[in-house]
Formats: C-alpha cells, structure tokens, sequence
C-alpha cells in the first residue's frame, strides 16, 4: 500500500513537515515495493484553501494511508471521504514514522483543528 | 461627506467616536461596517428598524452532469472544488463567489445558487440614521454585506456619513474605507497602540486617503501615538482623556455627546476639525 507524508525535503533522511496543506514536498512511499517517489506539492504558495489542493494530491496519487502531525479540517474531510486513514506522525524522521506505521505503533489522528486560513500557527 | 473611522486593533474608540461625532453632527448617517460584532446601535439605539438578508452566489453541482474533468478544480484560486472518488464536491465557505468554475464547465453541471452570510439592518436615532451589517457566526466574509451598506449610501454623498470600520487593516477594512472622503485613525497611548496605528497609516497612505489621527485614552505622561504623529507630521485631530465618567457614559451605552456638556463641546469641536480639513483637502485636490 502506498503511503503520503509531508516531508520538508526530497530525501528520506528529511523531518516530516509541521503542515499537511502547505508542505513543500510529499512522499508517497510504497510499504510493498519499498519505493519511494517525491511529489511537489502545488498547493503550497495557495492564496487559499490549500488543504483541500494538498489533500487532492495525496488523493490522486492513491495513497492509503496518510502520515501527519496536524491536518484541518477541510483536508480531513476530503481525505476521509476518500476513505484514506489518517495517522499521526510520532517524531521527526520520516523513516522512523514508516517504521512505526509499519510496526502498527501509529495512533490514528484524532485531533482534527479548524484550519489557520492564513493565520499561520507553529 | 464620507468619514470612515478606523484603528489597528478593537476596543481602541471607533465606535465610540463614530455614534458621538453621528450624535453631534445632528442630521447624519451611521453606518457599521464592523460587521462581526456590530455594537454601534447598542449606543444610538434605532427605532422602525427593517433588515434585509444578504446572499452570496455559490455553486451547485449536478454530479449526473458531471464528466469529471476537473476544470473547474483547476480553475479554482482558492481551491472551493475538489474531485474525489468520482463526485465533485464544493467547500461552501472557501467560495469566494467569482462564478469562474460555471462558466469553465463544459457540461452545465454547475449552477448558482444562492447562501445567506448575513443581513443589513436600517433604523432612526432621532436625526441620525443607523444602518448596520451583521454577518452570521460562523461566516468567514463579511465584504459582500459591506458593499451593500455602502452602495446605498452612494447617492447621498452630501450627506454627513459616519463608516464605523472593522479592526485591523485587512480586505474587510479597504472596502470599508474604499469610497471614504477622509479617514480618522483612533489610537491608544501605548508601544502596542503604535503597531495598531501604524497598520492603519500605512493603509490609507496606500489608498492615498486624506486622514487625520484622534489620540484616545490619554494621560499626562507621554504618549507614544503622539510622538508617532509629531514624528510623521501626521495631523492630530483631538484628543480624549483617560477619564471615569466617559468610561461609565459608554461602559452604560450612552452616548457621551448627548449627556455631558463637556463631551458635547469635545466631540463638536472634533467635527469641526474634520469637516474643515475635508473641506480643505476638497478644495485643494479640485
């Protein structure tokens, strides 16, 4: 299955990115073939609404399962109606997160905030 | 005669000096354009009021019309559209209304239809017409409702008009401020008072607006929005003292002007300034 990650840079030595919609890049990492392929995310200079265009993406790339620290609540939404599950990234390195996916050790998201719609939050 | 009434940050003296410079005007119009908490007619307290619902245009999808082609999607700056799992689906409250996604479909799938955000209410305060906009909790633009209390107003230039704006220097309060005559920036005595002042000054230099700032809240010590405005040459319109009984005057919803002499006098002499500089900046500018 394929899994999506926001991730700050194109490697997997990167930190997994503090925002799902304006995340620089995804990874959409295949738990099967062990591949890993990095994908812009377009969505991320988005006057607005840039969960929803990110969460397209993860979408459109038939991802499974998505692996963040946050998401809002109009991209869990689409996420969700796409019934792609949400899980939440436990630290900073995105390998020990596929790790830890894999391991079943992920809590699924529960926290689901209203969105910052431009007013940023760290 | 158009005055909008502006200020960084709320709870400055916006609306305090708009319902007293409406009161002492006598013959004038008030308009509250702070349309997430409207608090201007708790003080004028209008009579004979009317309210009409405001509506947006939004789309409406006909998912058996639909191809799936995403042109709409693609089209979207604000990203109101998305398409998964072989249904189109809106986000109501993204929708900026701009009608691009209908007229981009191929398919007719997409119609207006229409979403209430809020509504408009019109009432008398003895000589003072009250208009004011509400917009309902939950809704994220009050613009749509802005223009339409100032459309109304267009025709009556010549009349004295009070724009209560919003806080902040954002979308909302460049519509309020757009038709505006002249803009009086109300500021408090602190370093926090002159980020808020310098907000809105920035604004109105950029919307190249004639305005004049009213220091509120002032002490005997020294004033940091005074220094601002001596520093930047920026005209100094009045002054309002720190004082008990005007904050018990306003904390009770009445409005100073029409109570204490003192404010009376304060608030006329403030009206006078402004009307001369209006008049000034017409005649220099015609």
């Amino acid at each position: 299955m394929k899994i999506a990650i926001p991730v700050d840079e194109k490697t997997l030595e990167s930190s997994v990115c503090a925002s799902f919609g304006r995340t620089p890049y995804f990874l959409i990492y295949d738990t099967e073939t062990k591949e890993s392929v990095f994908i812009d995310n377009s969505a991320a200079a988005s006057t607005g609404g840039a969960g929803i265009k990110a969460a397209q993406t993860i979408v459109d790339n038939k991802a499974g399962a998505l692996l963040t620290p946050r998401c809002g609540q109009n991209a869990a939404d689409v996420i969700k109606s796409a019934d792609i599950k949400i899980f939440k990234t436990t630290s900073a390195s995105v390998k020990d997160n596929i790790a830890a996916y894999i391991d079943g050790k992920l809590p699924l998201l529960e926290e689901i905030h209203a969105g910052f719609h431009g007013h940023g939050g760290n | 005669m158009r005055i909008a009434v502006l200020s960084g940050k709320g709870g400055t003296g916006k609306t305090l000096v708009s319902v007293n410079l409406a009161a002492a005007a006598k013959t004038s119009t008030y308009i509250d354009c702070d349309v997430e908490e409207p608090n201007g007619h708790l003080f004028l307290k209008p009579e004979g009021v009317q309210e009409e619902e405001i509506s947006v245009k939004i789309p409406k999808v006909n998912n058996d019309l639909c191809n799936g082609c995403r042109k709409c999607v693609d089209f979207c700056k604000f990203n109101a559209l998305t398409y998964i799992k072989n249904k189109l689906i809106v986000f109501d409250d993204v929708c900026h209304s701009c009608g691009g996604c209908i007229l981009v479909c191929p398919e007719n799938a997409l119609t207006e239809k229409e979403r209430v955000i809020g509504k408009v209410q019109k009432g008398v305060s003895g000589e003072v017409e009250v208009w004011t906009g509400i917009m309902n909790t939950g809704e994220a633009m009050g613009i749509p409702i802005i223009k339409k209390l100032l459309v109304k107003k267009q025709t009556e230039a010549n009349r004295q008009t009070f724009i209560d704006c919003p806080p902040g220097s954002a979308c909302i309060v460049m519509e309020s401020i757009k038709d505006a005559d002249y803009c009086i920036l109300v500021a408090e005595p602190t370093l926090f008072g002159v980020h808020n002042l310098n907000m809105v000054y920035e604004l109105v230099k950029l919307f190249d607006k004639p305005f004049g700032v009213v220091l509120n809240k002032c002490l005997e010590e020294e004033n940091p929005a005074e220094i601002f405005c001596l520093e930047r040459n920026i005209k100094i319109l009045g002054r309002i003292p720190f004082d008990h009984d005007l904050g018990t005057l306003n904390s009770n919803a009445e409005i100073a002007a029409n109570k204490n002499e003192k404010y009376r006098e304060l608030f006329s002499s403030l009206l006078d300034t402004v009307t001369k500089e209006v008049q000034h900046e017409t005649i220099t500018n015609s």
